[in-house]
């Protein structure tokens, strides 16, 4: 009975995500022939522009690695009942530590280098969402407005360094200096300037997410971290406190985001690129863990799912002359239907188990 | 009308409903006649919401048919209800707060002036105008969220009342009611019921039902035990038709032999959370072996002193000791270390955590000891194994620990709670409200269990705005009223009456001896 009950809960978390990639696809195509080209075209050029070359596939690993990052980032702050909005300016942070770290320290060994690096980045965006989950647990202050505020002053603090105090000097582009060769991660195929950007941040990003599972399941403060998410007012009337779980998830959160900074810089940038904008990490995080459901192993299906629309995007463009903004669409679609769960319940059988969820529980108080 | 107390209003023949394994109904028939209160009685999960959610069209019965008037009818969703004058009214109030009484009352049917704009005067009109048809006073003008929960309710009776009704289904309409508010709900139903309106009561506590009902219906499982007129049955026959069993409605209990002082109380000060103080110079102590039983009207500064003991809340002013050791404002983890269990009056607020599973739950104050963990890794065999073991023992009716402890019955959450706090070898309990929203069964069983800690040697705190609660377990009963206790009695000699003069303040019984004479 208990058995299968949780293999019936594991299956029905599963579906609705499932049933929702596939939904969002058959919007996709229904815009693309609005459009006038041929969804099946389009979706064999998307899979073809993830996985088609060596190139592409590193490439989508690639742009997969941050996502799980800021994902992991934003899963953590919500099991603690916290939204953490700033893992845009976290992630900015933690470059900037990173790649700082990275250049002025020189004639360090790999060992020592390499880590302190990474390490950087973290305690940088670390910090960063510790002063947002500071406010909220010391003064109540809600999180969304002081971290997307944080979010500014990253990105306009790093224009000032990137552009005066950290600029490489013998550039005329606005770019850092280039970090050590021991600060750097190393790639698998090739050296420094292979063309396969892949690069053992993948294997840190997934270590990090098993860490994250770990922390969250596995330990005390995890299981502090997630009663105060699911019921405050329970957790301050077991003894829990409340405060530090919060500030102590927001700490995570943020070098989880920092994390996402250091593999930029240090597996794939290698300095400080000025930012014009936001880049989207940080913000796609939330759709990730969304999407996921805040599990982390789930973050790592969700992560590769944006990374492929996103990378494969270009080539549909390419290929099937759809527009790549197409892949956008469906990614909202993915997104709006999974968040609005109730919908693709609806159209599965698993509402009437609901409904006997419901029926056990109607005389409950 | 002829005879008024056997034309049948509403009949329900055969009614069955399954859910997925889960028989919610079967073939229950119920008849309710024109100008009566039938009452519905049942234990959590019996089958009474459904058979009420069936009437009311919230769902589609698999067999059986239902009579309005005489007439086969078909009641597909809650609007065809309403339109065959069946009014509900939930347990959990359908009002929207900011909006003022008069803008509840016609919401859904808001009467116009141009065409789109809200009509307020004779919107509030109507409220007047309904509110004196049936002799239910109401302010029109006041916003939901400033009036008493018994206003509220009244609110709910007026929207349903307006949209027509003639047969009133009251879901459990007392549990959120103080005494005095129960008393005068039920002089508004028996004013309905002469106005020829019918009622259907539904409840699980005997005693109301006796109090106001002409005829009961008791629901087993599902089942339909029977039908009996309520001036020819008794508490104890009800109890039987509801639990299947004798059960004892006041649970046996030997004489108190009391020990040393646990907790001392000394001029406890507390404030509540608009800061107004809400205890106010409080002292009592309660010893190794006995239950003191807190008596009072909701609102008196019950929980403010238990939260003010249990470390939840910091005290303006005063002491508490426990076992000799001051623990004045430091915080739960703290109490709790000194040998004090908190059972809170709002599970599901406090007690537990929903979405956790019965495991989760049962280790909320100890996951961070061994055996449940070590060195900050939590050891789910051991967790887990555990939960087993006071689900066996304390009864938890669960399929399994690793359920959601929002998926188990009212009853079922409370012994979650209930063993999880007596299995944490406690020297103090408090228990406030232990028994709020059971059944006769579970309460007999958190009865028994509060005796058992108490004859095993511990101090009891019990917080109780029931009546005969406090005087079926306390040893010694401290009376609150408007934040302090106004006398410390024997159950034995005082009256209830008594007892119901001193909650209203009208009386003082003898004080408490001088803080600290008698404890330390």
């Amino acid at each position: 009975m208990s058995m299968n009950s949780k293999s019936k809960a594991w299956w029905r978390e599963l579906l609705v995500p499932v049933v929702a990639v596939l939904v969002g696809l058959a919007i996709g195509a229904v815009f693309m022939l609005f459009t006038g080209a041929n969804p099946l075209d389009a979706y064999r050029a998307l899979l073809s522009g993830c996985f088609g070359s060596p190139v592409n596939l590193s490439e989508t690993i690639v742009y997969v690695t941050p996502l799980i990052c800021t994902g992991l980032s934003i899963a953590v702050a919500f099991r603690a009942g916290l939204f953490n909005i700033g893992a845009e300016g976290q992630m900015i942070v933690g470059m900037l530590a990173s790649a700082i770290v990275g250049y002025a320290l020189t004639g360090l060994p790999r060992i020592i280098h390499l880590p302190l690096t990474i390490l950087s980045g973290m305690v940088a965006g670390g910090l960063w969402a510790a002063v947002p989950g500071y406010l909220k647990a010391r003064f109540g202050v809600h999180e969304v407005v002081n971290s997307i505020m944080m979010n500014y002053i990253a990105l306009y603090f790093s224009h000032y360094l990137v552009n005066g105090p950290i600029k490489d000097p013998n550039l005329a582009s606005p770019y850092s200096p280039e970090i050590a060769d021991a600060a750097k991660l190393w790639r698998f195929v090739g050296g420094h300037g292979s063309e396969f950007r892949v690069n053992s941040g993948i294997i840190i990003a997934i270590v990090a997410a098993i860490l994250i599972y770990r922390l969250l399941y596995k330990t005390t403060k995890g299981y502090e971290i997630r009663a105060v998410g699911l019921n405050p007012e329970a957790a301050r009337y077991a003894g829990i406190d409340v405060s530090t779980a919060m500030a102590r998830s927001m700490l995570i959160a943020g070098s989880m985001a920092g994390l996402a900074g250091a593999i930029q810089v240090c597996g794939i940038q290698y300095k400080f690129l000025d930012l014009f904008a936001f880049e989207g990490f940080g913000f796609d995080g939330i759709a990730v863990a969304l999407l996921a459901k805040g599990n982390p192993y789930g973050i790592l299906a969700a992560a590769s799912l944006f990374g492929v629309l996103n990378r494969g995007s270009q080539m549909m463009q390419l290929l099937a002359r759809v527009p790549k903004e197409t892949a956008g669409i469906i990614q909202a679609s993915v997104v709006f239907l999974v968040a609005a769960e109730g919908i693709v319940e609806g159209w599965l059988p698993i509402r009437r188990m609901a409904k006997l969820d419901v029926a056990g529980k109607e005389e409950t108080r | 009308m002829g005879k008024p107390q056997s034309v049948p209003v509403l009949e329900m023949r055969g009614i069955t409903k399954q859910f997925p394994g889960v028989l919610a109904n079967d073939h229950v028939d119920f008849r309710l006649n024109k100008g009566g209160i039938h009452a519905l009685l049942g234990e959590n999960g019996a089958g009474k919401t459904t058979l009420m959610k069936i009437l009311y069209g919230l769902y589609q019965a698999d067999e059986g048919t239902v009579l309005v008037d005489g007439k086969d009818v078909s009641i597909q969703e809650p609007n065809d209800a309403i339109s065959l004058g069946i009014g509900m009214v939930h347990q959990h109030f359908m009002l929207i707060p900011p909006f003022t009484v008069a803008e509840n009352l016609v919401l859904g049917a808001e009467p116009r002036k141009h065409g789109i704009f809200m009509d307020m005067e004779s919107a509030i009109a109507k409220a007047n105008e309904i509110s004196e048809a049936y002799g239910l006073a109401i302010d029109p003008h006041a916003k939901v969220m400033d009036i008493s929960v018994g206003m509220q309710q009244r609110v709910e009776i007026l929207k349903a009342l307006l949209r027509g009704a003639e047969i009133l289904v009251l879901d459990e309409p007392t549990a959120v009611l103080t005494p005095q508010e129960v008393v005068e709900l039920f002089e508004i139903m028996r004013n309905l019921t002469e106005q020829g309106k019918s009622i259907i009561f539904i409840s699980h506590k005997l005693k109301e039902v006796l109090d106001i009902s002409d005829h009961v219906t008791v629901l087993r499982r599902g089942k339909s035990i029977g039908t009996v007129a309520t001036p020819e049955t008794s508490q104890q026959e009800l109890a039987r038709m509801m639990v299947g069993r004798d059960v004892e409605l006041v649970v046996e209990k030997g004489p108190a032999s009391p020990d040393e002082s646990i907790l001392d109380v000394d001029a406890l000060h507390v404030l509540d959370h608009r800061q107004l103080p809400a205890v106010r110079g409080v002292s009592f102590s309660v010893r190794a072996g006995e239950i003191l039983g807190i008596a009072g009207v909701d609102g008196n500064g019950q929980s403010e002193l238990v939260e003010a003991i249990t470390g939840m809340r910091r005290p303006a002013s005063g002491r508490v000791m426990i076992n000799g050791c001051d623990v004045t404002g430091v915080p739960p983890r703290q109490v709790f270390e000194s040998g004090v269990v908190h059972i809170p009056s709002d599970r599901q607020r406090h007690g537990l955590i929903l979405d956790f599973t019965v495991a989760e739950n049962m280790i909320l104050q100890t996951y961070y000891k061994a055996p449940f963990s070590r060195r900050g890794e939590l050891d789910w065999e051991t967790i887990h194994t555990e939960a087993r073991r006071l689900i066996e023992q304390f009864d938890v009716r669960t399929p399994s620990e690793k359920v959601a402890a929002g998926s188990l019955s009212g009853g079922n959450q409370q012994k979650v709670i209930v063993a999880r706090e007596l299995s944490r070898e406690p020297e103090l309990i408090v228990a406030a409200q232990p028994t709020r929203g059971l059944d006769v069964g579970a309460i007999e069983f958190v009865h028994r269990k509060l005796i058992e800690a108490r004859d095993d040697g511990k101090a009891v705190l019990l917080v109780s705005l029931e009546l005969d609660e406090i005087m079926a377990l306390a040893d010694r009963i401290a009376v609150i009223y408007e934040g302090e206790i106004v006398g410390i009695v024997d159950p034995d000699t005082v009256t209830e009456e008594e007892l119901g003069l001193m909650m209203a303040g009208a009386m003082r019984g003898p004080q408490p001896k001088a803080a600290g004479g008698e404890s330390r």
